[in-house]
């Protein structure tokens, strides 16, 4: 009576045994961000399970803002809670200095490094090393309304400068329609009106710091970019511009409420999206502005996909990231989901297919993302790497209180020399402690 | 007359009453009925009330996208057993507090309460890295735990009051009897409190159910809670307003359901000191 049970434990145990036992696959645990890219790709990852069945994928997607600040914890204690992360390039010159990443530049040969837009990847790699492989790139440029346009008696030439723009908005301007002739990011953050700005100051000749690291708000070059972002807002901005961000300007660009909006060169496939957008079959698109200088106000940043120092998968790790970041896996999205919503920015051979060309917004995407060198930010030479953020790790800090003084201004709660000054002080305190010059 | 001013009084007293009500649930309301708008109406201005195409699309998307039960399941255990976990230590400690004081009680209660006066990024790195070395990373045994310690001071603080409301004679009655130690707190202060008891139990639970610093920072994929869940569907680029609000709606239903059922508990414990 005892002996069958045990009999049947041992011969259930074997054929689990000889049937694979799903234990024994190794799971890794992916952070990432809510959006529609990363969205698509937790969705196609059958593909990946089919071609490597001993390896189980467990995702965590968070906000922005709070993945970031898990991801820092884990990554900085060493935690061990994630074996790839989702970072963008802000964090990988970073990281990757401090040896919190593991190399990727002994990924196979078949995923052919080199297609990597040059830009993006300067961007993801420290003294030689690839820290992180890109999912999508992106830029920033100008998306705008073609009829708007038209009304307005104007049209966009492919590079415009800062007064095209201005002259444009006021003249596209109807406040008593509810048509505002700007959207311009305002809400206070680094990633938010400080990610834009910061750009926009670079077209403008401003830089953050100066080969000594000493702030530079202090400058004139900075005082005019100010100036004309206020004056550009109060005359043809929405109303209460100080609390708009990315999402915000989408939803303000979508119900036809934005003749022009300068902003991720990702939200050129949402406002050409007829399913959410009104305007779907009116919007154009051009380079970011410049005012002659040499530098566009177009940044970078690239969703990449990085292993942490701390995890023992790192072998299946590097497996999921070839699969996630290579060429197979962008055919893989268009068969599924068509072209326009394959990942963009991130690989040559996809600008060079003639049929992701027909996209509408792909030419100025690649255009936009080939003007944009992070080692090279601004007109002068600057101590730092990054065009809309300084890769220091005090950045996010001091420019999310930088952020505070200017929608403060934009607001109207404070001057464009208060706003400088605050912001010329906090900065210089902010540096003095973390021990600047280094 | 009087009788009119009285009536008018108490119209006046109810549709107020009323007015503030809706006033409060109104943000619960917008965010359940955003919930069924598609993401392009959900942005539409001016804001669609009740005028919409009605559709469960986010739901649907929401239940493919995530494993909602393993949330909901991570929620009621995290919650539930810091809940009881913290019952199990603030009852004594509140009756040794209301009935046996010393010297330093009142000192110690103020030190119990000056824990919550601190930030709680403030202690995230010694805590993260506590939970790293005895493995309790993502686990729901490691939020118990934390949740517990953090909620403590508040139901010890809570139960001590209506401890206090309790006169001493009945206990020291019960021990003329010859009831032992636990026996008066299990059989005399325990049945007396109850009211008091579950209030204390139903807010904490709110408390853990909605805790949401913790239980993202110190989880990944298996112990995180619906509070996790609902940071998934937001975004940084992209809409996201009709899904968030689903999502969110199916996180909040429980708790609001519980909180509903058992309201009438809820005031009479929050308000057993001042009516007596």
């Amino acid at each position: 009576m005892i002996k069958t049970p045990i009999k049947l434990l041992a011969v259930t145990a074997f054929a689990a045994l000889l049937s694979g036992n799903p234990a024994a696959a190794e799971t890794l645990t992916i952070a990432t961000v809510n959006n529609g890219d990363m969205i698509r790709m937790q969705k196609l990852t059958d593909d990946f399970t089919a071609k490597n069945p001993d390896i189980e994928l467990e995702w965590v997607t968070l906000e922005e803002n709070i993945l970031r600040q898990r991801v820092t914890t884990d990554i900085a204690t060493k935690g061990g809670q994630y074996d790839v992360m989702t970072i963008g390039t802000y964090e990988v010159p970073i990281w990757g200095q401090k040896g919190w990443l593991v190399s990727l530049n002994d990924l196979p040969a078949s995923y052919d490094v080199d297609d990597i837009l040059p830009a993006i990847r300067n961007g993801l790699t420290v003294d030689g090393q690839l820290y992180a492989a890109p999912f999508y790139g992106e830029s920033s440029m100008v998306m705008y309304r073609k009829d708007l346009m038209a009304k307005a008696g104007l049209e966009m030439p492919e590079a415009p400068t800062w007064d095209f723009i201005g002259e444009a908005a006021r003249a596209m301007t109807d406040k008593q329609n509810e048509v505002y002739g700007v959207c311009l990011r305002g809400k206070a953050g680094w990633g938010e009106n400080m990610a834009f700005l910061t750009a926009t100051a670079n077209s403008f000749g401003a830089k953050w710091f100066d080969m000594d690291w000493k702030p530079q708000f202090d400058s004139a070059a900075w005082k005019n970019t100010l100036t004309f972002y206020l004056d550009l807002m109060k005359d043809a901005g929405p109303p209460g511009a100080s609390s708009n961000g990315f999402n915000e300007n989408l939803a303000l660009f979508q119900t036809g409420k934005c003749g022009m909006w300068i902003d991720a060169t990702v939200a050129a496939s949402f406002v050409t999206d007829s399913k959410n957008s009104k305007v779907a079959d009116q919007v154009g698109f051009a380079l970011a502005p410049d005012t002659g200088l040499g530098k566009r106000g177009n940044w970078l940043w690239a969703w990449s996909l990085a292993i942490p120092a701390g995890s023992q998968k790192v072998e299946s790790a590097k497996k999921f990231i070839a699969w996630a970041t290579s060429k197979d896996y962008l055919a893989l999205v268009a068969s599924k989901e068509g072209w326009a919503n394959v990942p963009p920015g991130t690989r040559a051979s996809l600008y060079a297919n003639p049929e992701y060309a027909k996209v509408s917004f792909a030419k100025m995407t690649l255009e936009s993302i080939n003007a944009a060198d992070p080692t090279k930010p601004t007109v002068d030479q600057v101590p730092y790497v990054g065009i809309q953020f300084v890769a220091i790790p005090e950045f996010q800090g001091i420019a999310t209180a930088v952020g505070q003084q200017f929608s403060a201004a934009l607001a109207g709660n404070v001057s464009v020399d208060q706003a400088l000054k605050n912001a010329q002080a906090l900065t210089e305190r902010a540096m003095r402690k973390a021990g600047y010059p280094k | 007359m009087a009788r009119a001013v009285t009536n008018r009084r108490k119209a006046v007293t109810t549709l107020a009453a009323w007015g503030v009500g809706l006033l409060i649930f109104f943000p619960i309301l917008w965010t359940i009925l955003t919930s069924f708008k598609t993401e392009a109406d959900a942005i539409a201005s001016p804001p669609l009330f009740l005028g919409f195409d009605w559709t469960l699309e986010n739901y649907g998307e929401v239940q493919e996208r995530s494993n909602y039960f393993r949330h909901f399941w991570n929620s009621v255990v995290i919650s539930f057993g810091s809940t009881f976990l913290g019952l199990l230590i603030a009852i004594p400690s509140a009756w040794s507090m209301a009935f046996v004081p010393g010297k330093q009680t009142k000192n110690v209660l103020m030190w119990m309460l000056s824990t919550k006066m601190l930030p709680p990024v403030g202690v995230l790195i010694p805590i993260y890295l506590i939970f790293r070395d005895t493995g309790l990373l993502d686990t729901r045994a490691g939020l118990v735990i934390v949740l517990t310690l953090i909620n403590l001071p508040i139901i010890i603080w809570m139960l001590f009051t209506y401890f206090k409301e309790i006169p001493g004679e009945i206990l020291e009655a019960a021990r003329m009897d010859g009831a032992t130690l636990w026996a008066e707190i299990l059989h005399v202060l325990t049945p007396m409190a109850v009211p008091g008891i579950a209030s204390t139990l139903l807010l904490n639970v709110i408390l853990a159910w909605n805790e949401a610093f913790w239980t993202l920072n110190l989880t990944a994929a298996e112990a995180a809670p619906l509070t996790a869940f609902i940071a998934s569907y937001s975004s940084p680029e992209g809409l996201f307003y009709a899904k968030l609000s689903a999502a969110s709606t199916m996180a909040i239903a429980p708790i609001l359901i519980m909180g509903w059922f058992s309201q009438k508990q809820l005031v009479r414990g929050l308000t057993f000191g001042a009516v007596k």
